[in-house]
């Protein structure tokens, strides 16, 4: 289970949100929502301590992962997957290999065992004959369904969208999505998505978390969102043309 | 106070490389391609700079010395010695500082704005060992490597300059250049080649490794890289010359 307490951050001068605390129980799916700049992937990457706070902890199964030391924080980041944004796959390598390259690092899989699970992966992310592809060849759609395989390649506990479906068409877009939920259904992983795609939230979440005015304004289950009476939570649907 | 904070923050990347270049398993296959990039891949440019730069100075150096009671073999000991203390390195190292550094940096910043850093971290790596261990790593291997590389094709352009012109016969030459000869110009030579290959990697990496703005960002990290580099070279090519001769 993944804890937020009393999370507080600022960039210089600039706060970027205080005293932000939520939970995510294990199995469900969060998604973080809110205006562009607002903080979304900022507080994404305190969940695996890839930024530190000014003040709270994130709590991972009752730890603090800011306690941590490198060596242990970096076996915890093995739990997690994460889908960054533009994918960040690795340019200097195949899509295959991108896939491949934390099993060759972190398991003592054998070649064949490796191309096994990186071809079972792609399988699922509908990209079984990717090939030796580069990654420059793949589309905005492809890339990300990559990006999600090499997230899922060491069956992590958790998983860590980061607008997944930006940028996407509406086709791949509810593609991402049904993968979201499978992971989320089938492989019981937690998942915790940033995004502003109000549709996404609809048909992946089960708990959703506001960010505004620098705190985060409003938590609750989705079916509790959208009977929400919270004024810029509702302006923020509204605005963002899906009609519930 | 920039200075000092790029400073504090260039010595935490390499006392975090220090302590990390233990963990091989997550590097060795980077260094030998590191490797390749550093060393293999620069021979062409650094022979080429090596030929010239010996070429222009016998022909500079005979021209100056147009005297009856200067024997000509003077003229390949200059060459000579100028090559193996100062130039192969210097050369070598300034050439090296564009054709590295820049890369360094480009590859490191861009792997930076694109969150691929990230990614590596977020996956469970050190992102230092994994990609400034290496390169640097490399450059200990690989620079004095080009430094002979430099310092042969060096002496073997003003050769072959001086035959050419008819300004100084061959063997004239190689006397001037084996009368002057001291093993310890050689090693003093191959140390400045280290230092200026640790130069070059470290700060590129930093500037790369904390680049930050985008396009733009990985532009700046760049030059800023390589013109940080030369100034480096310059004063570290001061301070041997003090220290060691």
């Amino acid at each position: 289970m993944i804890e937020v307490k009393n999370l507080s951050k600022s960039f210089g001068d600039n706060l970027v949100w205080k005293d932000v605390s939520l939970s995510v129980p294990n199995g469900e799916t969060l998604a973080i929502i809110g205006k562009s700049g607002c903080g979304k992937s900022v507080l994404m990457k305190h969940l695996n301590a890839l930024m530190k706070p000014d003040e709270g902890v994130v709590l991972l199964d009752g730890q603090n992962i800011f306690e941590l030391s490198y060596v242990d924080l970096r076996i915890q980041r093995q739990r997690f997957g994460f889908l960054f944004q533009g994918a960040a796959l690795f340019d200097s390598i195949s899509a295959f290999e991108n896939v491949a390259f934390p099993l060759r690092y972190f398991t003592k899989k054998k070649e064949d065992e490796i191309r096994k699970r990186v071809l079972e992966c792609l399988e699922m992310v509908n990209l079984a004959d990717i090939g030796d592809k580069s990654t420059a060849e793949l589309s905005g759609g492809m890339r990300k369904r990559v990006g999600l395989a090499r997230a899922i390649v060491l069956e992590p506990d958790y998983l860590l969208y980061d607008e997944p479906t930006s940028g996407l068409d509406p086709e791949t877009s509810n593609e991402i999505n049904e993968l979201i939920v499978h992971f989320s259904d089938n492989l019981n992983i937690t998942s915790i998505v940033v995004t502003h795609d109000m549709h996404s939230v609809l048909e992946i979440a089960d708990y959703a978390a506001f960010l505004d005015e620098q705190k985060l304004s409003w938590h609750g289950t989705v079916q509790e969102m959208t009977k929400s009476d919270h004024k810029r939570l509702n302006s923020f649907i509204r605005a963002s043309e899906y009609q519930i | 106070m920039q200075v000092f904070y790029d400073f504090g923050r260039y010595c935490q990347l390499l006392y975090q490389a220090i302590r990390s270049s233990s963990e091989l398993k997550s590097y060795y296959r980077n260094f030998v391609s590191e490797m390749i990039k550093t060393g293999y891949d620069s021979l062409p440019i650094v022979i080429l700079a090596g030929v010239f730069t010996g070429a222009v100075l016998s022909i500079q150096t005979s021209y100056q010395l147009v005297s009856a009671l200067i024997p000509k073999s003077t003229i390949g000991a200059i060459v000579t010695q100028s090559i193996i203390i100062e130039l192969a390195a210097v050369i070598s190292g300034l050439v090296l500082a564009g054709r590295v550094g820049a890369r360094i940096a480009t590859e490191l910043g861009t792997m930076r704005v694109s969150e691929q850093i990230d990614a590596l971290e977020s996956m469970g790596f050190n992102s230092v060992s994994f990609l400034v261990v290496p390169r640097v790593l490399a450059s200990f291997v690989m620079f004095p490597v080009l430094y002979i590389a430099a310092a042969t094709t060096g002496v073997g352009g003003g050769l072959l300059a001086g035959i050419v012109t008819g300004q100084v016969p061959a063997a004239d030459f190689l006397l001037g250049a084996r009368t002057f000869f001291l093993p310890w110009d050689i090693i003093f030579g191959m140390t400045k080649s280290i230092v200026f290959g640790f130069i070059i990697t470290s700060i590129s990496c930093y500037k790369g490794y904390y680049a930050s703005g985008g396009a733009e960002g990985v532009g700046t990290a760049t030059t800023n890289a390589t013109v940080l580099s030369c100034i480096f070279i310059l004063l570290a090519d001061l301070m041997l010359a003090i220290i060691l001769l």
